[in-house]
């Protein structure tokens, strides 16, 4: 494993962070201190944490609904994020979009999607935008499953393979779309396949494995680079229901917890410690620090001004 | 008689409709087992089975598409779109396959066909998941739009909507869900076109439909009491719209006010003044027609700024005390 100490650590203190947000979010939820919905990817950590921390800062990412491992791992602030969930004037987006829209420029995130598919075509554009302007930055597109199934998955990847764009489209394939098991909606079972049909490389792993996850988008930031679109299928399971309404008829509890038995946070927990990275204690130390960070973001945003109902109107249009 | 909720009256409809006619078959995403996102068809897949009760990928196009070319070859599909936001998806075969597909091939084809789907804000589910779009497809020919307001409306419009020969929009209110009000047993059917005054009042005639008419109503209530009696008109079908109701209520009263929730630029509401400017009631107005719409803005997450942009009862009210007034009648040369 080459990866530096100091990245395995990173890695480990965002899923964390992405962990206990989200145990955190969904607590406030029913002590009713949200209005909306709000989708959460427990179990899924290691797909948007371990891509996105393989990037630069000049690379670009469009998010999915299911998104906060993939905004973390990116570098948004966690104080920010939980502002923007309980609506506040000193959100992302201050309090415009909720949970489903996080988007934070700064970091190179061009935000998150409540229309399945939707970012797919955006983040061609940006990759465009990038070809365009003979960057050396890339974009990486999330996506679920079930998102493959739209028109605008198909069109995207078509447009992007012609142009040769630097995209790398990235599903996280979480065996379901709400409540619909991916054999029920296609008829393949290799989603990485579907990149066949446009000409690009696509390549199936197993998304609860974070190393692997770095690994492979280092090495397909480099492929992307050189010769155009690929495609990454990133296998893994979500613990909870697909929305905070989901009576989660459609699964068995056994089959969740067999996945709990390869939860990524565990799994890389034992990888550090038989590969002596880190000691227990150390990452008890960064699992404390996760903690923190969140109840000091849960603070934040609790602490924050409300928008002001009279400037509502303010970002329908640019000036 | 019985009660139901607005989204148990829109099953049984759908319901009372297959087990009369095999040829009607019901598609969309999530609709079997999870019983459709706001639990509408809970339990059709038990009755009905897969194969009318069919579970669809996240494929709109598709969907809708599906539902016309089955309908040009003698199924009667009732289609569900999770939100309404999602028919910007299936916007081609919405507008020009459904709407279309008859006139264009000279009356050879017809399209039953319905379209069902959640429309509204209110449940903090932000730009994407709360809009009020009827405006679109009022705008398109060949395909009808309505939007019923009660549980008892809800079951006989939509059986209606089953047996219509063309393709029809049925915009079902979010917030509504969960209303509960008395619904007739058995097969009824309400006509399209035809609106329904749910108050009777002298001074102001209040245009309006979906989920605002609840609030149009409690503002009546509101004004009463200070002597001002609102005249409450439930449009319930957009299109064909009731003009001899919008006409008889605008002369009756002399004073308008036209409320709903979708932004008010481009909306229906400037359709609905036009229609009584451009007829006899023109010459029985005593005040400038008023439209109260949503702002021109997306829908916002936060609770308080969403409450801000669609009408509430004390605007509404607000509005009504303002026509009643008399400074607000014509100023007299
Ligand atoms: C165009 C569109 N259709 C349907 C929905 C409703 N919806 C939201 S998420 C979702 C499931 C998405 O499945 P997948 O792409 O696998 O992502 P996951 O939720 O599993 O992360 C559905 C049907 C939507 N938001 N947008
Ligand atoms: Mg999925």
């Amino acid at each position: 494993m080459g990866i530096p100490a100091a990245k395995l650590k990173e890695l480990f203190l965002k899923m964390s962070q992405t962990r206990h947000f989200e145990e955190t979010a969904a607590r406030l939820f029913t002590e009713g201190k949200v209005h909306g919905t709000a989708h959460f990817c427990i179990g899924e950590e290691a797909t948007g944490v371990g891509v996105c921390s393989a990037l630069a800062p000049e690379d670009l990412i469009a998010q999915t609904h299911r998104g906060h491992n993939q905004a973390i791992g990116k570098g948004m602030r966690l104080d920010r994020m939980m502002a923007e969930f309980l609506g506040k004037e000193t959100g992302y987006c201050h309090g415009r979009g909720g949970c489903m829209h996080i988007a934070d420029s700064s970091v190179g995130s061009l935000g998150a999607n409540g229309i399945v598919g939707g970012g797919i075509p955006i983040a061609v554009g940006a990759a465009f935008a990038q070809q365009y302007r003979k960057l050396d930055a890339i974009t990486v597109c999330f996506f679920g499953d079930g998102a493959t199934n739209e028109g605008a998955f198909h069109e995207a990847l078509n447009l992007a393979s012609v142009w040769k764009l630097p995209i790398l489209f990235v599903c996280v394939n979480n065996y379901y779309a709400m409540s619909t098991p991916l054999n029920r909606h296609m008829n393949i079972s290799d989603i990485a396949v579907r990149a066949q049909s446009y000409g690009i490389r696509g390549k199936s792993l197993d998304g609860n494995d974070v190393i692997s996850v770095y690994e492979a988008t280092l090495e397909a930031k480099e492929y992307v680079r050189r010769e155009g679109p690929m495609l990454l299928v990133l296998n893994t399971y979500r613990y909870m229901g697909h929305s905070k309404s989901d009576p989660q008829n459609y699964r068995t509890k056994e089959e969740v917890e067999s996945w709990k038995k390869r939860d990524p946070l565990v799994l890389f927990r034992d990888r550090l410690l038989r590969d002596g990275i880190c000691s227990a204690e150390e990452l008890d130390a960064l699992d404390g620090q996760a903690l923190r960070d969140v109840a000091a973001a849960v603070e934040y945003a609790e602490s924050s001004p409300e928008p002001r109902t009279d400037e509502v109107l303010r970002d329908v249009l640019a000036e | 008689m019985r009660e139901l909720t607005y989204a148990e009256a829109i099953r049984e409809a759908l319901s009372e409709e297959m087990r009369r006619d095999d040829s009607v078959v019901f598609l969309g995403e999530d609709i079997g087992v999870y019983g459709g996102a706001f639990g509408v068809s809970r339990g059709m897949l038990e009755e009905f089975g897969p194969v009318r009760v069919r579970d669809t990928p996240i494929s709109e196009t598709a969907i809708v598409g599906c539902g016309v070319g089955a309908a040009m070859s003698g199924l009667r599909p009732v289609v569900e779109i999770m939100f309404s936001d999602f028919v910007a998806v299936a916007m081609d075969q919405i507008v020009n396959q459904a709407a279309k597909a008859r006139f264009q091939f000279g009356g050879q084809f017809s399209v039953p066909m319905v379209i069902r789907t959640p429309s509204g804000s209110g449940t903090g589910a932000a730009e994407q998941h709360s809009q009020s779009l009827e405006a679109w497809f009022v705008h398109t020919p060949g395909i009808k739009v309505v939007t019923p307001s009660t549980p008892a409306d809800a079951k006989g419009m939509l059986t209606t909507a089953i047996r219509d020969p063309n393709p029809v929009l049925f915009l079902e209110q979010k917030l509504l869900y969960r209303v509960k009000g008395e619904v007739p047993e058995g097969e009824y059917t309400i006509p399209f076109g035809k609106a329904s005054v749910r108050r009777e009042g002298r001074d102001v005639a209040v245009i309006t439909y979906g989920r605002m008419v609840q609030r149009c109503l409690e503002a009546a209530d509101a004004v009463a009491r200070e002597g001002i009696e609102a005249e409450v008109v439930d449009l319930r079908s957009l299109a064909p719209l009731d003009r001899d109701a919008i006409v008889a209520s605008a002369k009756k009263c002399g004073r308008v006010l036209i409320v709903h929730e979708a932004c008010t630029t481009g909306g229906v509401g400037g359709e609905i003044a036009a229609i009584i400017a451009d007829s006899e009631a023109f010459f029985w107005l005593d005040a400038p027609i008023r439209r109260l719409g949503g702002l021109d803005s997306p829908i916002p997450y936060n609770r308080t700024l969403e409450d801000t942009v669609v009408p509430r009862t004390a605007g509404i009210a607000d509005a009504l005390r303002g026509l009643a007034r008399k400074g607000a009648s014509w100023p007299r040369a």
